[in-house]
């Protein structure tokens, strides 16, 4: 699926968060969505995957509109994992990942056979398997990130959004996702995920979106967008660079000055 | 010790781990997840109906029930084929309705608020059934026809719902469609207790309190069919909900994302509980901790699963009911026991050992 925002606008709570965003996403593509906290990411992750209305604008799936898509087919077309891993029971893990298969379901029945194997498919890619008895209230944040990460793969939808999947994780699971998001882009799924580790996004990500105050500063390769001039425009800090195994990587290193939010 | 590994430490020292671990590795865990959830089902119909027959067999005269069952299949107007149709079946029946009702109301609203502590009351609409009821009773229409109680509490509960609409509009988040409930159901409260306090002669209050304890006595036939088809439209609008309320388990934009909006699920459940439980409240006076105490004990028995739930839910609602119908017939008190105090009594001290088990886990 092709996901294609024309002229976002939006304000919340009479404050302007999005100001003319344009922004198109293709499969077998990792995008990450990069900019200081309150730059709109989530606002703008949300509007494209139809979860919020822009005051004007619109988003076009395979060039047609959510409402002519339908929901069922937007729901098998774009699975999103969202920010903070919110599960409100304490679910077996295999049934929570068989909440991906939502979409897919018709009529009374349970589970049919390919259901299931969508499951035990998204539980092996998230390296969950071991997990699938467990009960969600029993895991570890990392744990729980990537069972979360297996119920939005059971979707097995050609996109997937992901806000902040690696916000709450040490280095290791960080690392983790990282590579199972690049994984899946490289089997055909077109990736979007809102990161704040620069040295991570630059690394993984085929290709940046940095947003600042509601518009997109720049939009292309990691070594395109992740510049000091930019960097500096839309964080305020300055940058230490290094390279390994010939691939470049930044790492913050100071503030400069104060920084007005927003 | 990290917290990575305190988690991991805590969650193979707690028994249900173990348990899995034992079961683990059988690879057959969903085929056989699906029968025991369609044993779980099928036995607590079962025992729905166990307890309709043993409510219909209980009494506080003699009675011969095969007698009478004999005598209503033969078309012989009997004293006891009378009792059985005009007394026994119907409350009987109405508390197999009530209780359905309750359990999986409650069983609902605790998944649509992601709430253990919601039931079917938190928005306002039982309060409102039972106020207009007293209305009925104050304004002396009561005694004027058979249904005037009950057709009363139907439209309060009407009013609320459609008040209740009106102050939650489209993207109103589920605070204001807490705190609504709330201000629906304190201002139902506060004219009942208006009307008491009006009321023109003790004989009056204590008639209205009494019904507001909540009871299946005297009910007929005619209550059963009054309130049979605002029940099932209630029913199947909830437990049409289960995949919706499943999916809500993720968070209202997960759901969303997975093709369930919220705003369409809290409409329809809404609606569900608020034409189940008004007029179940309509016909049986408040029956209060049915809806809160059973979806709590069966919840882990369906793996916590809000849809799984709702079913099981209606059915053990069912079942509580009936059984403290019957209790309150066998312990043989008089005045007879309200249904309401009884399942206040069953409730309360369960709501003790809830809160000692928060505490006990930090």
């Amino acid at each position: 699926m092709r996901i294609e925002a024309t002229g976002i606008h939006i304000a919340l709570g009479g404050r302007p968060v999005l100001a003319g965003v344009d922004l198109a996403l293709v499969p077998g593509e990792l995008v990450g969505l990069i900019g200081p906290n309150g730059a709109g990411k989530t606002t703008l992750l949300r509007i494209l995957a139809n979860l919020l209305m822009p005051d004007a604008g619109e988003v076009r799936y395979d060039g047609r509109s959510a409402r002519a898509l339908g929901g069922d087919a937007l729901a098998r077309g774009l699975s999103v994992l969202m920010q903070g891993g919110e599960v409100n029971w304490p679910l077996r893990v295999d049934h929570l990942v068989a909440l991906g298969r939502l979409p897919h379901r018709r009529g009374l029945g349970g589970l049919s056979a390919a259901d299931r194997d969508a499951v035990a498919r998204a539980l092996d890619a998230a390296d969950a398997a071991h997990l699938r008895l467990r009960t969600a209230g029993h895991l570890s944040a990392g744990e729980r990130m990537r069972v979360l990460f297996a119920r939005a793969l059971a979707v097995e939808a050609p996109m997937l959004f992901a806000d902040e999947p690696v916000a709450a994780l040490d280095p290791f699971h960080q690392l983790q996702i990282m590579e199972l998001l690049q994984a899946r882009a490289r089997a055909g799924t077109g990736v979007l995920a809102v990161l704040h580790d620069l040295a991570l996004a630059g690394r993984f990500c085929d290709r940046l979106v940095l947003l600042q105050d509601g518009r997109i500063l720049a939009d292309g390769p990691p070594e395109a967008v992740l510049t000091d001039d930019h960097l500096r425009r839309a964080y305020a800090v300055e940058v230490q660079r290094g390279q390994r195994d010939g691939v470049g990587y930044v790492l913050p290193w100071s503030r400069i000055g104060p920084r007005e939010e927003g | 010790m990290s917290d990575l590994s305190r988690q991991a430490g805590e969650a193979t020292r707690s028994p249900l781990p173990l348990w899995f671990a034992m079961t683990a590795g059988t690879d057959t865990e969903r085929r056989q997840a699906t029968p025991s959830h369609a044993l779980l089902v099928t036995g607590l119909a079962l025992a729905a109906l166990a307890c309709l027959a043993w409510s219909v067999a209980t009494g506080y005269a003699p009675f011969d029930l095969s007698a009478a069952l004999g005598d209503v299949l033969a078309g012989r107007q009997t004293l006891p084929a009378l009792v059985l149709v005009e007394l026994r079946l119907p409350r009987a029946l109405l508390g197999l309705l009530v209780g359905f009702s309750l359990g999986l109301s409650g069983a609902a609203m605790q998944g649509l608020l992601r709430n253990p502590l919601a039931e079917p009351g938190v928005i306002g609409v039982s309060a409102a059934a039972a106020l207009g009821a007293v209305l009925v009773f104050y304004s002396g229409l009561a005694g004027s026809f058979a249904l005037a109680l009950p057709l009363g509490g139907i439209a309060g509960a009407a009013l609320a719902t459609l008040l209740l609409f009106g102050l939650v509009r489209r993207g109103a988040g589920t605070m204001t469609l807490i705190l609504a409930g709330v201000a629906i159901g304190s201002a139902a409260g506060a004219l009942t207790a208006l009307a008491l306090n009006l009321s023109p002669n003790p004989y009056a209050a204590l008639e209205i309190v009494f019904w507001l304890m909540g009871s299946l006595a005297d009910r007929s036939m005619v209550h059963v069919w009054l309130v049979l088809p605002p029940m099932l439209l209630g029913w199947g609008l909830i437990l049409a909900g289960g995949r919706a309320l499943d999916a809500l388990t993720l968070g209202e934009d997960t759901a969303a994302s997975l093709g369930f909006g919220l705003g369409r699920l809290r409409l329809q459940l809404i609606l569900g509980t608020a034409l189940a439980v008004g007029s179940a409240v309509a016909v049986t006076g408040a029956i209060g901790f049915v809806g809160l105490v059973v979806p709590h004990l069966l919840r882990p028995l369906v793996g916590h699963r809000p849809g799984r739930l709702l079913l099981v839910s209606g059915l053990g609602g069912a079942v509580l009911i009936l059984l403290a119908d019957i209790g309150l017939r066998l312990v043989r008190v008089q005045p007879e026991l309200k249904l309401g105090v009884v399942t206040a009594i069953i409730g309360a001290p369960f709501l003790f050992s809830l809160i000692w088990r928060l505490r006990r886990s930090p």
